[in-house]
C-alpha cells in the first residue's frame, strides 16, 4: 500500500476494514492508494474516512441528497451497498465505477 | 511584448488548448486535459491568466478544474458547489465568468455559485434559486440549465444570467435578489401570451464592450439587442437566414459588431443552413448583417455550433473563433473575412474562449 497523507482518523474507535478504489478515481488524487485501511462502521463513515485522506473523494463518490453518485457501486461481501450498510472488523469494501459512457 | 493567444476549448471528452502567437498563422494543440470529463466551458481570468474548467463526469459528478500554468497541470474542486441535503443533486457545471476576482459558476439544475478564492472553494448565491418564478422553470433540450453569466465589470452588484429555459435574470444587489430581463423576446414555445415574463428560451447573451447596457442575445425564437441592460430587447433578425443558432460573440472593442452562427431551425438538424457554413457579422448593432464565408465548408457541412462555442481574441484585427459539434475549430485573424481550420477530429466542442498572454 502507498504511503498516506498527514490525517486526522474520523472514527477512531471503529471497526478495521479495506476499501478498494477504483484506478480511475486515483487518477484525479494524486498519491492515492488502490486499497486502504481505515476504520469506518458504515460505508458512510469509510467514504468521510477517505475524505479525511484525500479531501474532496467523497464529492466523487457520493451526492448530496446524500447517496452513493448514481454511476458508483459501492460492494460489501459480493452485496451492493448504501450509505447505511454496516461494516464490521477486518470486512473489505468494493468501490467499482459502472458500465457507462460514450 | 510580443503576445502569444490561446484557443481554450471545451469538449464532450476533455479540455483542449490551441496556441500560437499573435500571427495566429499556425497553431499547435495540447490536451486532452481534465481526465477526459466532459467540459461545459473552459475560459481563463485575464487578470490571473488562471485556466478553469466546468464540467460533469457521469461517475464523479460535477467539479471545476483549474490550472496556473496554461493548463500544464489541472487540479478540480467542487467543494461547496452543492445544494442542500434532499435537493436534486448537482449534475454538472455549465458556465464560468470570471471578474474582480470572483469566478461564478452556473450549474445543472440552474443555480449560480461563486468562488472567492480562485475556483478552490464554493458558496451558493442563493437569491436566484429563491426567485417565486423557479417552479415554473421549465428544462431546455440540454436540461435546466444556468448559461450566460454577465458580470457588469465596473458594478460588481449588477448581472445577468440566462437559464434555459426560463430566461434572462439581472441582479442590481450582488445576487440578492433578481429581476427578469425578457420584454421583447419571444416565447413561441408556450401556449397563449407571446411575451410571457419567464419561461424564454435564451440561448446566449453577450454584453457589448465599454457598454455595459448594451446586451446581445441569441434566443431559441430570435436574435436581440437591448440598450437598457435588458429592460426592453429589439428584435434584430432580420436579414439572417434564420431566427435560431446558438452562440453570439462581441468584438472587443466595438460596440456595434457582433457575431453569430444562425442554423437552419430547431426541427431540421440544426445544422449551419444549406449545409454549407457561414458566421455572420453585424457592423451597425444588428442593423445589416453580412455573411462571412471565406475559408468555411461550403458544402456538405452537416454540423452546429453550441452556445458557449464562438469567440473573439482581444488582439487588433480581432481574432474570431468557433467550434463545431463535429469537433472541428475554425478561425480567422482577420475579423471575420477569412477563416482557416486550426484543428479537427476533436471530440464534440462544448465552449471556446481565448487567452492572450505575453509570449
Amino acid at each position: 500500500m502507498a504511503a498516506e497523507p498527514a490525517f486526522r482518523e474520523p472514527f477512531p474507535d471503529a471497526p478495521r476494514v479495506t476499501v478498494h478504489l477504483p484506478a480511475v478515481l486515483l487518477n484525479l488524487f494524486p498519491g492515492a492508494a488502490r486499497s486502504v485501511r481505515l476504520r469506518a462502521g458504515t460505508v458512510a463513515e469509510a467514504m468521510a474516512a477517505l475524505d479525511a485522506r484525500w479531501p474532496g473523494m467523497r464529492d466523487r463518490l457520493c451526492d448530496s441528497r446524500p447517496a452513493i453518485r448514481r454511476h458508483i457501486n459501492v460492494f460489501v461481501n459480493e452485496e451492493r451497498a448504501a450509505l447505511a450498510t454496516r461494516l464490521t472488523e477486518g470486512e473489505e469494501m468494493l468501490v467499482m465505477t459502472a458500465i457507462s459512457g460514450g | 511584448m510580443a503576445k502569444k493567444v490561446l484557443v481554450l476549448v471545451g469538449t464532450k471528452k476533455g479540455a483542449f488548448v490551441l496556441e500560437s502567437d499573435a500571427g495566429r498563422g499556425a497553431w499547435s494543440l495540447r490536451g486532452p486535459f481534465c481526465e477526459t470529463w466532459p467540459i461545459n466551458h473552459c475560459l481563463a481570468d485575464p487578470a490571473s491568466g488562471t485556466i478553469y474548467a466546468a464540467g460533469g463526469d457521469a461517475w464523479f459528478g460535477p467539479a471545476v478544474w483549474r490550472s496556473t500554468d496554461l493548463g500544464a497541470t489541472w487540479t478540480h474542486s467542487s467543494d461547496g458547489l452543492a445544494y442542500a441535503e434532499g435537493e436534486e443533486p448537482i449534475k454538472s457545471v455549465w458556465s464560468l465568468a470570471a471578474t474582480n476576482g470572483t469566478l461564478y459558476a452556473g450549474v445543472e439544475p440552474a443555480g449560480l455559485f461563486r468562488s472567492d478564492d480562485g475556483g478552490l472553494s464554493w458558496r451558493h448565491v442563493k437569491g436566484l434559486r429563491d426567485h417565486p418564478t423557479r417552479p415554473k422553470w421549465e428544462p431546455g433540450g440540454a436540461g435546466l440549465i444556468l448559461h450566460s453569466i454577465v458580470p457588469h465589470h465596473r458594478d460588481p452588484g449588477q448581472m445577468w444570467i440566462g437559464i434555459s429555459s426560463a430566461g434572462v435574470f439581472h441582479t442590481a444587489d450582488g445576487g440578492e435578489t433578481w429581476a427578469p430581463r425578457n420584454r421583447g423576446t419571444r416565447a413561441e414555445h408556450v401556449p397563449g401570451e407571446p411575451y410571457p415574463e419567464i419561461g424564454q428560451c435564451v440561448h446566449c447573451i453577450v454584453m457589448a464592450p465599454g457598454t455595459p447596457d448594451r446586451l446581445y442575445q441569441q434566443n431559441h425564437f430570435g436574435m436581440y439587442r437591448s440598450d437598457d441592460g435588458g429592460q426592453r430587447w429589439e428584435s434584430i433578425e432580420s436579414g439572417l437566414p434564420s431566427s435560431f443558432g446558438f452562440p453570439a460573440a462581441a468584438h472587443p472593442r466595438d460596440r456595434d459588431t457582433l457575431y453569430l452562427l444562425p442554423l437552419n431551425g430547431d426541427t431540421k438538424g440544426r445544422f449551419v443552413p444549406d449545409a454549407k457554413a457561414a458566421v455572420w457579422r453585424t457592423r451597425d448593432g444588428g442593423n445589416t448583417w453580412q455573411d462571412l464565408r471565406d475559408g468555411l465548408p461550403q458544402e456538405n457541412a452537416y454540423f452546429g455550433v453550441l452556445r458557449q462555442a464562438m469567440a473573439t481574441d482581444g488582439l487588433d484585427p480581432t481574432g474570431v473563433y468557433f467550434g463545431s459539434g463535429t469537433g472541428s475549430v475554425f478561425a480567422s485573424a482577420s475579423e471575420g473575412d477569412r477563416w482557416t481550420c486550426i484543428a479537427q477530429h476533436l471530440p464534440t466542442i462544448s465552449s471556446v474562449e481565448t487567452l492572450v498572454v505575453e509570449a
